[in-house]
């Protein structure tokens, strides 16, 4: 039989070894020869801490107790893993692309760098992660307490085995984790020295497992039978429970401070996390196959009343196998060791981070470029931290007895972390969390796992009153830490579970759906939401006002000389500038500000920068006024649909120009032909005419003047139609000068009237030409005269009333005058109206004897005039309008 | 999905198709993982009711969750090295 001593120096030797693992392993990296230490199987047996003492020994002892239950702790980190799609691709690449150091540290930079946030998840995650801390310390006192119980003299007490252990866990964490200070956070030593470990607690368990099965039961067949035959041989499961923690679990897999560290923080290239989607449920299946084949012969061959969570430890001794016992004793203490290394590292990282940097930072008056090495400040910090983050687990071991099962205690612990995930996934994947919903959800959440969960779990009058677990706080029954709201009868576990994250959720989306994001927190939401559409950061520094002297006086004191130096000096060359000074470029300030964020996290570089640089940073309101997508979409848009209104009028307008120059074109055509037509007719009476005056001999007198007479007619219109071509052609031309007299409208009309009435005998009533006509001109009397005979003459042409009248009306209008011509024959059809003033248009007429001139020559003299003529129709015929410009009456008086 | 740009053509050649539908398959996985091992829940417990069926025994119960882990971890590897074998074949995919 082995002894404490005995086991205690085999321990002092594995932890030698490891210590030189991890010791040859930074020696190797820093030399760069280190790239086998980020290689996929590193990586994922890494993620192995997730497997602690609590798998290790509280597994089996959990299967004693509940049967298959145990195995939903592992169900949901598989779902995750192999889902690593869904959520891990996005939660590393933010990880990467924001440097983060810590959840603590991305839920702060995803809602605006916010400190206080920062503290708040920091305080949280050491309060929560503090029973899981007493686990460890619990399992491995156990364990060495049964060596201990076997009979040697040397037995410990059980009090003072876990200060000890707690004292060696404290010295292990900081020789591992704060000899230096990584710029990225990045523990090459630590992640090499927990994949051995991970290979260690994995052999050692499997070995036990093996040696159960076909050691004691003899096989799988008989070993099934001996499964189906113990106490825990029929499914036997509380419901609620088998759902609630495999999806607990599943989220304490990603919330876990450790889990972020190993998973996020120590990923060096994302396509690791692809071999780990499968090799780690891999792992986690090993690790789960031989519990249930453990507790089940456990529970056969060692007396009732044993502890069934040291079953692995057990097992082999009452056997006789002192060496498999060793064995399983150095696995149960890789996984505690493991995970309170890497738990501690990342809880001590946000605290020194978030809390304590800032702390010291505001207190040193002269702000950030003071001399003296933050290093220092940093290390030290980290170190108190490990120390406090171990004495609280300490401290929570002491008062909850030690007497808990290592599952209870685990559960408490996962339900405590479960509540960063709201916030967490809410704001990898909605745009709309905010800081207030952040941080009121995160309080609201972990005040009910205080009250329903943390408290009860130090027993009745321990912490909380017995009074308050039966009559709830100051009497109200629905205050009750186990029945909130009065609802009782649900599992304590799930019942915290339940309402503290259904609770925390609500408050999360309800307040932000209310409060309004900063830009800061808006910018960094669009980049945490839409991180694989621009993985470019958007913030931006006004550099104007920082020196390079001082940012590299700040960046000496947090990365150290030689790193700073460096770091400056390549940037300089970048820029191509001798000497190791850069220009304090944007891109540069972006880059020093993710540098500073790998030591001291990205709340705390910004703060410091922002000091030397005076002011946050600017013009992020700007940027967002730029950048705001919606509003240029929406600028966009108005554009473009401006723009399309505008091209459907243009084409609307082409359309119509079209319709009218292919009608214009038919007309001319027509006209074509009937002007030939109608020189012809002419042309060829004249000639036969004159062909009968030379050719007979026998013509009398009064037919040689009959004939002669036609001739004579036929030249006349001839000679009218050509005047007519000539007049228009001279007045589109714009040849034609002005006459200007001084002359009364009246007189005008009268005159056109009686040329008109000259012409023609066509009975026509002309009312209405009163004393309004009678005012005064000054124009070309003679063409507007030609315009009025026109107009008359074209109502005497064409009325086709029974009685036709013409009325003359004279109307004062904006200063001109209207002279309205307003017949009662049949109105224009419509589809004539638009062509009536072009050129050679004739509508209805009857005896052919007009050109299709008159109007088109009517509306060239009135626009030479100044004025317009325009058509209207009315419901009793048609009424011709002559617009005269002011000037033409007011020129006159 | 991030696979599906705006700009991208309506129909594929063989190989980027094959690739889709083994990115789809491998988002199918953990859902299909969850409906699996949610299946115990509706299996009959010991002691809920004396009328109650008898109670599935627990070796088959630790086989069937152990069957759809290595089913699933066979899935999700298999996934893998097909869609890296393409991504090797075609790295500007």
């Amino acid at each position: 039989m082995i002894s404490v001593n005995q086991l205690l120096g085999v321990s002092l030797v594995y932890v030698a070894f490891l210590f030189a693992i991890a010791f040859f392993a930074e020696r190797a990296s820093i030399r760069g020869k280190g790239s086998w230490l980020r290689s996929p199987t590193v990586y994922t047996l890494s993620l192995s801490i997730y497997c602690t003492a609590w798998t290790f020994y509280g597994a089996v002892g959990y299967a004693a107790r509940s049967g298959m239950e145990f195995v939903t702790i592992y169900l949901g980190p598989s779902l995750v893993m192999i889902g690593w799609w869904w959520v891990l691709r996005k939660l590393v690449r933010i990880g990467r692309a924001q440097r983060a150091t810590s959840v603590a540290d991305l839920i702060s930079a995803r809602y605006g760098k916010s400190n206080l946030l920062a503290i708040v998840v920091t305080v949280m995650a050491v309060i929560g992660v503090t029973p899981y801390i007493a686990l460890q310390l619990q399992s491995v006192t156990l364990s060495l307490s049964i060596f201990s119980e076997t009979g040697q003299p040397d037995s410990l007490s059980q009090q003072t085995a876990a200060f000890w252990v707690a004292g060696g866990l404290v010295l292990f964490t900081v020789l591992f984790g704060t000899r230096n200070l990584n710029a990225n956070e990045r523990h090459d030593g630590v992640v090499i020295a927990i994949a051995v470990e991970a290979v260690v607690k994995l052999v050692a368990l499997l070995a036990v497992g093996i040696f159960v099965v076909w050691g004691i039961a003899g096989g799988i067949g008989p070993m099934m039978e001996r499964i189906d035959n113990s106490s825990i041989g029929e499914w036997s499961m509380d419901r609620s429970r088998w759902a609630a923690l495999t999806m607990l679990s599943a989220a304490a897999f990603l919330a876990l401070p450790r889990m972020f560290q190993v998973m996020v923080v120590e990923n060096e290239d994302e396509r690791h996390l692809q071999i780990a989607s499968w090799a780690f449920p891999l792992y986690l299946m090993l690790m789960s196959l031989f519990v249930v084949p453990i507790a089940v012969v456990g529970l056969d061959i060692l007396p009732a009343g044993s502890n069934p969570d040291l079953f692995v430890l057990t097992v082999p001794l009452a056997e006789g196998q002192g060496g498999l016992a060793t064995l399983s004793f150095l696995g149960g203490f890789s996984s505690a060791t493991s995970m309170v290394i890497v738990a501690t590292l990342a809880l001590s990282t946000m605290v020194s981070n978030h809390v304590v940097m800032p702390v010291w930072l505001s207190t040193q008056a002269e702000g950030a470029q003071v001399s003296g090495d933050v290093r220092n400040v940093v290390i030290l910090a980290r170190r108190a931290s490990i120390l406090m983050i171990i004495f609280f687990g300490y401290i929570y071991y002491r008062l909850s007895g030690g007497g808990a099962a290592l599952a209870a205690i685990g559960l408490i612990s996962f339900v405590g972390v479960a509540q960063f995930l709201p916030a967490m996934l809410g704001g990898i994947f909605w745009r709309g969390a905010t800081r207030w919903g952040a941080l009121t959800g995160l309080l609201v959440g972990f005040a009910v796992w205080v009250f329903s969960s943390l408290l009860p779990s130090f027993g009745p009058d321990a912490v909380l009153s017995a009074a308050v677990f039966e009559q709830g706080i100051g009497g109200l029954p629905w205050l009750r830490p186990q029945a909130l709201f009065g609802i009782e009868g649900i599992d304590p576990t799930v019942h915290a579970m339940v309402w503290s994250l259904s609770l925390n959720t609500a408050v999360f989306i309800a307040v932000s759906l209310v409060t309004f994001p900063t830009p800061l927190e808006r910018l960094q939401g669009a980049q945490f939401v839409n991180i694989f559409d621009h993985s470019t950061q958007a913030r931006g520094w006004d550099a104007a006002l920082a020196t390079s002297e001082d940012l590299m006086i700040m960046a000496q004191r947090i990365l150290g000389p030689a790193d700073a130096l460096a770091l400056f000096r390549a940037e300089a060359q970048r820029q191509g500038l001798t000497g190791h000074l850069p220009e304090p470029t944007q891109g540069f300030l972006q880059t020093l500000e993710r540098e500073l964020a790998g030591s001291v996290g990205s709340a705390t570089a910004h703060a410091m920068i922002s000091q030397l640089v005076g002011g946050t940073s600017v013009s992020v309101e700007d940027l967002m006024a730029v950048a705001d997508e919606s509003a240029q979409i929406l600028e966009y848009s108005n554009r473009l649909e401006a723009k399309s209104a505008e091209l459907s009028r243009t084409a609307r307008q082409l359309r119509e120009a079209n319709q009218k120059l292919t009608a214009l074109s038919v007309q001319k055509d027509a006209f074509l032909g009937q002007i030939s037509h109608e020189l012809r007719t002419p042309m060829t009476s004249i000639r036969s005419f004159s062909e009968i005056l030379r050719d007979t001999d026998k013509l009398d007198q009064a037919d040689k003047t009959k004939y002669a007479s036609i001739i004579h007619g036929e030249t006349i219109r001839l000679t009218r139609l050509l005047d007519d071509l000539l007049d228009l052609s001279v007045l589109e031309n714009g040849q034609v000068s002005l006459n200007l007299e001084h002359g009364n409208l009246h007189a005008v009309i009268e005159r056109a009237l009686l040329s008109a009435g000259g012409a023609h005998t066509t009975p026509l009533r002309i009312d209405h030409v009163g004393a309004d006509t009678d005012v005064p001109l000054c124009t070309d009397l003679d063409r507007l005269r030609q315009v009025f005979i026109n107009l008359i003459t074209n109502a005497q042409k064409y009325c086709t009333a029974a009685e036709p009248s013409l009325t003359v009306t004279v109307l004062q209008h904006n200063g001109g005058l209207q002279v309205v011509f307003h017949d009662n024959g049949t109105p224009i059809p419509a589809d004539a109206r638009a062509l009536i003033f072009e050129k050679f248009s004739r509508i209805n007429d009857k005896d052919g004897s007009g050109a299709g001139l008159g109007l088109a020559i009517c509306r060239e003299i009135m626009a030479r005039l100044g004025g317009d003529i325009t058509y209207e129709s009315r419901a009793d015929g048609n009424a011709f309008i002559v617009h005269l410009p002011g000037q033409v009456a007011l020129a006159a008086q | 999905m991030s696979d599906q740009t705006p700009n991208a053509t309506l129909f594929l050649e063989k190989r980027s198709y094959r690739r889709r539908r083994l990115m789809d398959a491998l988002h199918l996985l953990p859902i299909v993982g969850v409906l699996l091992w949610l299946l115990p829940v509706f299996w009959p417990s010991g002691g809920d009711h004396p009328a109650d069926p008898t109670p599935v025994a627990m070796s088959s119960a630790v086989t069937y969750v152990f069957v759809v882990w290595m089913l699933l971890i066979l899935a999700a590897a298999v996934l893998w090295w097909f869609i890296g074998e393409r991504d090797r074949a075609d790295p500007g995919s």
